[in-house]
């Protein structure tokens, strides 16, 4: 067990949990302004496979990572509209961008190299392999200070709280909600674009794995707070962590292992360790009294 | 009147969404008519064609009415993933344990017993898998989409744990059981449609996925627990006020959903693989298909009827379009699928936009 507890397992914990927390601070923006943010698993996907396919072309993983967030504000766009503008349902709309996400990329890197699914290689030294961590924990901070000391972080909350009141007091709830999906889109990208030019060095189908949902649950085991989603994420990054370096060793299975984060999620929604509050205009547009 | 609002508003989702997807294909320098003759005519040709796309429609028979009735309660589950693993898997075991499989069975019941018990232990799964999440929401208000969700993932782990560790045979380099009793099977119709043949894996569980829909209606519309299930869907509070246990109709629509979603181990491994196989609905698997079934079939059951087997025909046409376009490949159909769905979430807007111009009417969905 000792050989197991090493400097490589914290290493590959925060490694692990780079992608987490990006797209779990994205979800953060989007769900604290109200809008429920499914759709973290296809913003990832998209900044996974943009990032790769740009950085083959273009030899520039910066080029690659600033596509990928462009390619995440796109699609995170088509969420805010219908979500915002339109007034759909916005769990139905982020599962439709997580399909939309499983086929485009297939599609487009069929007809493009001739694989279904796979990007070509990129070789070691156009990689990202550690920006996307700094930029990551980073945002920690940022994200607290933008939340709580800002006037945009104020109505963001209140716009996700209470959002007849923040209208009456003059905020542009579609505007602020606008702002925290479109930023969701960016830095869920980014968390993709790091699977894709950082960890590994091509794209390949549906790569994400799952980790979009891994991030909201990150995001709701942290109760929707930065600091708290951050630690949600690594011990979500240390249990994968532990789950990949036991493969062999222990005679644990690691399927055991894989699911402690969903367990864990499910327990703390129920209010069993601490009640997770949803922001609590979620899930509900926002109509304009006429 | 209400009836061709019904109809137009999802033929108009679809059209949009061959549109869109008709550009896209375009963009990939192909043909997008020639691709669509493809998509559609080689899931008509008799009997490949019919046979197969009928096979793919059942299970999202199935997972489009588990939709549909979650949704009738004003839930949402993306659960039926979870459920109809758990389900499969459950369809399997009573098939090895009880079906006299050497080395692995404590029983060899004839196949009178044993397909009726692997059905229930189908529908009893899923609908415990199901459940949990209804009850999580009535006991403490957790709100059942991420609890479906996570459910998903435990499903398929816990799944693969009891294949890989205790029902692969020895050796065996693919995730999956050992084969079920052969009086487990239920017969392929091959047996009994001429020209229809039996290699083609369409088998009883499409009459059952027919039955359920029949099911689905009556205990929706003509029992006093559908009737308070939609009450609950429609407006909770009022139904409390009403006298309704809306917290009880939640735990009972989920659990009737998961065991909807739980019968798609009936055709996957009673009808067609006689084995439990390892993430069998991956992709973009059945369940999550199963909300773009019930939307398009306006949650109702005869609209999920035709909307699985516009998306059974999809999918049968995808694998042609794979082999014969030169760049367009399979993944067109999840493309298409999430743009119906896109374009049926939108609708409600575009509903309240003509509204404004006395053409339709906000109908209630």
């Amino acid at each position: 067990m000792n050989e197991l507890l090493n400097i490589g397992l914290i290493y590959s914990t925060v490694r692990t949990a780079t992608p987490l927390l990006l797209a779990a601070l994205g979800g953060l923006y989007s769900e604290r302004a109200g809008v429920i943010n499914i759709a973290l698993e296809g913003l990832m996907l998209v900044g996974a496979f943009t990032a790769a396919v740009v950085t083959h072309y273009t030899h520039s993983p910066w080029i690659g990572l600033t596509a990928a967030i462009a390619a995440g504000v796109l699609i995170a766009a088509i969420h805010a509209v219908l979500c915002i503008s339109f007034k759909a349902q916005q769990v139905v709309s982020g599962m439709a961008i997580n399909i939309l996400l499983i086929g485009v990329p297939a599609l487009l890197s069929g007809a493009f190299f001739e694989s279904t699914g796979a990007t070509p290689q990129i070789p070691l030294h156009e990689l990202l392999q550690y920006a996307p961590v700094v930029i990551a924990f980073a945002l920690v901070p940022v994200t607290w200070y933008v939340l709580y000391r800002t006037p945009f972080g104020l109505r963001l909350r209140a716009v996700g709280e209470n959002p007849e009141a923040a209208d009456a007091a003059g905020v542009s709830v579609t505007r602020i909600r606008y702002a925290g999906v479109l930023l969701s889109g960016a830095l869920a990208a980014i968390g993709g674009a790091y699977l894709s030019i950082g960890q590994s060095s091509l794209f390949t189908r549906n790569m994400t794995a799952g980790r979009g949902f891994i991030a909201l649950a990150a995001l709701i085991f942290g109760k929707w707070r930065p600091v708290q989603t951050m630690l949600a994420c690594l011990l979500f990054g240390l249990a994968e962590a532990l789950a990949t370096q036991m493969q062999g060793v222990v005679r644990v299975p690691v399927q055991f292992i894989q699911i402690i984060p969903y367990v864990l999620t499910m327990i703390v929604l129920a209010g069993f360790i601490g009640l997770s509050r949803a922001p609590r205009a979620i899930g509900i547009p926002y109509q304009k009294e006429k | 009147m209400k009836l061709l609002r019904e109809i137009l508003f999802p033929l108009i989702a679809v059209l949009a969404a061959f549109l869109v997807g008709a550009i896209i294909v375009l963009l990939i320098h192909d043909d997008p008519i020639e691709t669509y003759k493809l998509l559609i005519g080689s899931a008509l040709s008799w009997p490949d064609g019919i046979g197969y796309t009928l096979f793919y429609a059942t299970p999202l028979i199935f997972t489009g009415l588990a939709v549909a009735v979650a949704f009738r309660c004003g839930l949402l589950n993306i659960g039926a993933e979870g459920q109809l693993y758990v389900a499969a898997f459950a369809a399997a075991w009573v098939g090895i344990t009880f079906g006299g499989v050497e080395g692995r069975s404590i029983a060899n019941l004839s196949a009178w017993l044993l397909v009726p018990l692997a059905c229930f232990a189908a529908m009893a799964s899923g609908a415990v898998w199901g459940a949990v999440p209804g009850v999580l929401k009535a006991k403490f208000g957790s709100h059942e989409v991420i609890n479906t969700i996570m459910m998903n993932f435990i499903a398929l782990a816990l799944v693969s744990y009891f294949t890989q560790y205790h029902y692969k045979a020895q050796g065996d380099p693919i995730l999956q059981t050992v084969p079920i009793s052969a009086s487990a099977h239920i017969a392929r119709l091959g047996k009994f449609i001429p020209g229809l043949p039996e290699r083609i894996p369409l088998n009883i569980a499409f009459f059952l996925a027919l039955l359920a829909c029949v099911l689905v209606y009556i205990f929706l519309w003509r029992t006093k627990w559908g009737y308070e299930i939609r009450a609950t869907g429609a407006n909770p509070a009022a139904a409390e006020y009403g006298g309704i246990s809306t917290g009880r109709q939640i735990v009972l629509a989920m659990a009737v959903s998961g065991a909807l979603a739980g019968l798609v181990g009936v055709n996957e491994v009673l009808g067609y693989r006689y084995r439990y196989y390892d993430s069998f609905s991956s992709g973009v698997g059945y369940g999550f298909t199963g909300i773009a079934v019930a939307l398009l079939g306006r949650n109702h059951p005869v609209g999920v009827v035709f909307a699985a087997l516009f998306f059974g025909a999809l999918k049968r046409g995808g694998l042609f379009v794979d082999i014969f376009t030169e760049h367009v490949s399979k993944d067109l159909v999840e493309v298409l699928k999430a743009l119906v769905i896109l374009f049926v979430a939108a609708e409600l807007y575009f509903r309240g936009r003509l509204g404004r111009f006395g053409l339709m009417r906000r109908a209630k969905i």
